[in-house]
């Protein structure tokens, strides 16, 4: 890996920039150089967020992504937002439970993860964000899943510590998901 | 080593402050820097600062006339529309030759405008928003750690030469997270005898103002402030060159902008054309020295900005006209993309050849 520039995009609430700030921490625990742009505008109250990571094996230049090596998306408007903004031979990661139409590009790997309705049968409805992160994890080995925990931890405030073991319920339903 | 942290730009201005000795912050929210705010409000109290939101944008940076001409370190903070609002005091405090520390995270203008990222106030930033012959110290970080590594040096400048630091950023570098690191802060301290710290029977009332009803009296006073102005310009100038050795076209841009640009010219050095970047990293004082130099060296000049031009102007003053320079720019919080930047390298590209 020389550089990832990831787009995650959804609905306000969804946990969008936490999902994007999961990511810079664990590139940043593994070494790499790492930006997390958020968009910090009035669409993200109750209407689309999204945010912008990069990883990156030099320092990062521009921190705003126009063309992304790994879209997840997690809602439809998000989807054909950006859709033809990925690169030939990029990831899509769909949140199909919530998106129920098919990606119309062949030069791209697209992945359907009916994260929402996994992250209800997992008990942890609020979290469809960290099971597609899982999904992401295990197509990107270079970030391995080790020291998951340890980046979940860094994310969570210490008197919420018990949610570092529903984030990882998460993550690890997405990881598993064939 | 220190640890390499995640912070928000916003956020990394905050803590370096109070690690540079900080401990009165005054101020009044707006987007997208209110985050330096909600640092302070939460760290201030702990630590024996005073956090202070005041009724307005006016208050607030009259508050830090008041503790500046205590001798405190003092900041404040604001975006684009409260910046204008606060520069009658910008100007009173440059009248009263007291150090102080301001931060401008800029959003599209004029007016109220909009809350994206932008560059636009260029002009008020280094050409002086209040009235009156004035400069301020202008620096423009481009990333997060320069966001802290800026702010402590902008507050030893400002007590150094008794003048307003400004750190002149963007929406895009206060919102977004980079890795930093907070070394052991290099506070510098200088002697203020001219403080308000009252006399304390024991020595002549020191007066603060900006004050001189007396034409002759004012014209020393102006013209003393500008050798200091001439001093920081001779020592000052802080700047960056990115593949410059051999460049034929040169590109000039500061904080956010210069991260796209630095994209676009990698990508331009990929295709064979040779280009590169100087960044000012001071906008005032202003690396003429530099780019005057370059002007020797390259055939043109590409100025990229958040702006209708405006740094563009002092590029042609610099380089006193020698070469072409022309403007890539986007507004209102757009950005340029690499690709917009490496047109207009090409572009550049065929008046040289």
């Amino acid at each position: 890996m020389k550089t990832t520039q990831i787009l995650i995009a959804g609905f306000g609430g969804q946990g969008i920039l936490f999902a994007g700030k999961f990511l810079a921490y664990k590139g940043l625990l593994e070494d790499l150089q790492v930006s997390w742009l958020p968009s910090y505008g009035p669409e993200m109250r109750g209407g689309t967020a999204n945010c912008n990571v990069i990883l990156s094996e030099e320092s990062v230049g521009s921190p705003i992504i126009t063309n992304p090596d790994v879209l997840i998306a997690m809602n439809l408007p998000s989807l054909q937002k950006y859709v033809d903004a990925v690169v030939p031979g990029g990831q899509i990661y769909v949140d199909a439970t919530l998106i129920g139409e098919k990606v119309g590009r062949d030069d791209v790997a697209v992945f359907y993860i009916p994260a929402t309705q996994m992250a209800n049968e997992a008990g942890v409805p609020t979290l469809a964000n960290m099971v597609m992160m899982g999904h992401v994890l295990k197509n990107h080995p270079e970030l391995t899943f080790e020291g998951t925990e340890e980046t979940v931890a860094k994310l969570v405030p210490p008197q919420k510590a018990q949610l570092v073991e529903l984030n990882m319920k998460a993550l690890q339903a997405g990881r598993d998901y064939q | 080593m220190a640890e390499r942290v995640l912070m928000k730009g916003n956020e990394a201005i905050a803590e370096a402050a109070i690690r540079a000795g900080c401990r009165h912050y005054f101020g009044y929210p707006i987007t997208p820097q209110t985050e330096v705010a909600a640092y302070m409000a939460k760290k201030m109290p702990k630590i024996g600062g005073v956090f202070l939101q005041a009724e307005s944008e006016i208050a607030s940076i009259n508050m830090v006339y008041g503790a500046a001409a205590a001798g405190m370190r003092v900041m404040t903070s604001s975006s684009s529309p409260g910046i204008s609002l606060k520069s009658e005091g910008l100007s009173y405090i440059a009248g009263s030759d007291v150090p102080a520390f301001v931060v401008n995270v800029q959003r599209g203008g004029p007016g109220l405008g909009g809350i994206q990222p932008s560059q636009s106030d260029y002009f008020q930033a280094t050409k002086g928003g209040g009235h009156g012959d004035y400069r301020m110290i202008v620096l423009a970080p481009a990333s997060v750690q320069e966001m802290a590594s800026l702010t402590i040096k902008g507050f030893n400048l400002a007590d150094k030469y008794l003048m307003t630091a400004m750190i002149l950023a963007d929406g895009t570098i206060g919102q977004m997270m980079e890795p930093i690191t907070f070394e052991e802060a290099a506070i510098e301290t200088y002697d203020k005898p001219w403080a308000l710290t009252g006399t304390k029977m024991g020595r002549k009332h020191n007066i603060v103002s900006s004050l001189y009803l007396k034409s002759d009296e004012l014209e020393r006073k102006n013209f003393e402030r500008y050798e200091r102005y001439k001093v920081v310009e001779e020592n000052e100038v802080m700047y960056e060159q990115y593949m410059m050795e051999d460049a034929e076209i040169c590109v000039a841009a500061f904080g956010i902008a210069s991260r796209v640009a630095k994209n676009a010219v990698a990508q331009a050095r990929r295709e064979g054309v040779k280009v590169g970047l100087i960044r000012p990293i001071t906008l005032w004082p202003f690396p003429k020295a530099v780019l005057r130099q370059a002007a020797d060296q390259v055939k043109s000049f590409v100025c990229v900005e958040l702006n209708m031009g405006q740094m563009i102007e002092d590029v042609r003053l610099a380089t006193e006209c020698r070469r072409p320079v022309s403007l890539c720019n986007r507004t209102g919080g757009m950005i340029p993309s690499p690709e917009q930047v490496l047109s207009s390298i090409r572009e550049a590209q065929k008046g040289v050849n």
